[in-house]
């Protein structure tokens, strides 16, 4: 059983390449026959918000399901907390995901529990605390996210922006050490994205958690995140902060940052000659 | 001659993942028991929303029984044999296999779209990522919930029933209510309600690991879920009716 206030020791947090949390090592995987990840490497430092970012299809939701075990790898390696995720039985697997939060795009909320049992799921799971404690901890939890006052709220209740904030708080109820975010901007209203922003810097900082975002939405995310990997591709073809990637001399780091419609990402779906096929079908004279 | 052979293998194959599914259900199913609170709401769920269709059925499918019965009785003067032939038709055929068609109908349906939404929306996905099994919190307790409820439902069916055939052939057709139940008494043994008992247990099974079947495996779009609920009702129907035949047949022995 996990510890209810953390197990885990207060982690420092200099930015130093050596301490990283995730080591993804010639990492390759495909699906359906298409190559996804060919000799991916990256490194997620530890105590720091690391984004991924890329253009949709470039496989940052699979990334994500690949560090968090729920598919393998082809070959290559991918370290996690100092866990091989190669070499892991289910039962390790489960005990290292205790270490891990995770935000899914939608929310994912159990949608027969009200908000304060969705937060409670993983404490009555995997703890045999009192309902007292309980309480306490969800409570704090809510309360982090602003929500304390939606406690008895069913999730079909919620707003798109309370969804997310209550899947936070669920996230982060058992303390992990891991906070995964995937695509946590999308659909929201300016306000929600910006307490969802607040939140993403405040729980990493008090609570010296390791973050690590997936998005795409180049703004939001350049003003929260520590470093960023871009991804295009199948391989990393950018790294470094935020504002590194904006002066980055590479065609498709230009056009992925600008929001450029035509470059090496093209805007056609490849296709043949438009011209020379409306004169093979004699549409033109 | 090759495509149905693919078909063949590919059918076998997709049985042996369902058999797969049933031991794993089977292997969790001690543990689950222990979390009783969650598959009592699932036998709720299951049975007892699912008894005002069960109740109502019943007494139409008694009162037609006691109708059909009277008048072939009639032919042969033997009115007061009604009872038996309502009773027995009920408890050993119809009330086992018209719950466990209205049970595919009712109770499958849900459990397979709940539980197809549940994996579309990531609910499923999420507990695996809060390291909590989704077969053992989520599918064993509906599951068993289903497996506990369906036999219940039968028995209330045939009881429901043969009041029905009572209504009828005894307060309508006017047959004498003495050798209505007498008869009965002394022609229903208790092979013919083991029978039942066997038919309604292993639709329950059948009708349940479809439902979940289906439902947990379901491609997880709005199409998917669609496809799963279908797909529930119609295999469940064809299963339950051969079965039927099976288990009759060898129960003739």
């Amino acid at each position: 059983m996990l510890g209810v206030t953390g197990t885990r020791s207060p982690i420092a947090t200099p930015l130093n390449p050596s301490a990283s949390i995730v080591e993804i090592r010639n990492l390759n995987y495909g699906a359906g026959g298409r190559p996804i990840f060919s000799g991916l490497d990256i490194d997620i430092p530890r105590g720091r918000i690391t984004a991924v970012m890329g253009p949709s299809g470039t496989g940052k939701t699979t990334l994500l399901r690949l560090i968090t075990g729920q598919v393998a790898a082809e070959s290559g390696s991918i370290v996690v907390a100092g866990e091989d995720l190669r070499s892991v039985r289910r039962a390790d697997l489960y005990v290292l995901r205790r270490r891990m939060g995770m935000l899914f795009q939608n929310g994912a909320l159990l949608t027969d529990l009200s908000v304060f049992e969705n937060v409670a799921f993983p404490l009555r799971e995997h703890t045999d605390l009192p309902e007292r404690l309980i309480r306490q901890l969800v409570l704090t939890k809510l309360q982090a996210v602003g929500l304390r006052g939606a406690a008895e709220l069913m999730p079909g209740e919620l707003s798109g922006g309370m969804n997310r904030r209550v899947a936070l708080a669920r996230a982060i109820v058992m303390d992990p050490e891991i906070l995964i975010y995937d695509e946590p901007f999308v659909g929201l209203d300016p306000i929600s994205l910006g307490v969802i922003l607040r939140l993403i810097r405040r729980l990493n900082d008090a609570l010296g958690i390791t973050s690590i975002v997936v998005s795409h939405d180049v703004q939001e995310i350049s003003t929260v995140a520590d470093v960023v990997f871009l991804l295009s591709g199948g391989k990393v073809v950018a790294r470094g902060t935020p504002q590194q990637l904006h002066s980055y001399p590479s065609e498709i780091v230009r056009q992925f940052m600008g929001g450029l419609a035509d470059g090496p990402v093209p805007f056609h779906y490849p296709a043949p000659d438009y011209f020379g096929e409306l004169l093979a079908r004699g549409e033109i004279p | 001659m090759e495509e149905l052979w693919t078909s063949l293998i590919e059918s076998l194959v997709g049985l042996g993942d369902v058999v797969r599914f049933l031991l794993r259900l089977v292997a969790e199913s001690p543990r689950a028991l222990l979390r009783f609170d969650l598959i009592a709401k699932q036998i709720y769920n299951s049975g007892a929303l699912s008894l005002v269709i069960i109740m109502l059925s019943g007494l139409f499918v008694g009162m037609v029984l006691a109708l059909q019965g009277f008048q072939l009785l009639q032919r042969f003067g033997s009115e007061d044999a009604l009872g038996t032939a309502a009773t027995i038709g009920l408890v050993k055929e119809l009330g086992p296999v018209v719950t466990a068609l209205l049970f595919a109908g009712r109770a499958g349906t849900a459990l397979a779209s709940e539980l197809g939404l549940m994996r579309a929306t990531d609910q499923l996905s999420a507990m695996e990522m809060m390291a909590v099994d989704p077969i053992r919190r989520v599918v064993v307790p509906r599951f068993l919930g289903g497996v506990i409820a369906m036999p219940l439902l039968a028995a209330i069916f045939s009881v429901i029933g043969i009041y029905g055939a009572q209504l009828v052939g005894v307060q309508i057709m006017g047959v004498d209510a003495g050798s209505f139940w007498s008869q009965m008494r002394a022609s229903v043994g208790l092979s013919d309600i083991n029978e039942g008992i066997v038919k309604s247990c292993i639709f329950g099974v059948t009708c349940s690991l479809i439902a979940v079947y289906e439902g947990y495996y379901a491609t997880p779009t709005a199409e998917g879920v669609g496809t799963a609920t279908t797909r529930t009702v119609v295999t469940s129907a064809v299963i339950i009716l051969f079965l039927d035949y099976l288990i009759t047949a060898a129960f003739l022995k």
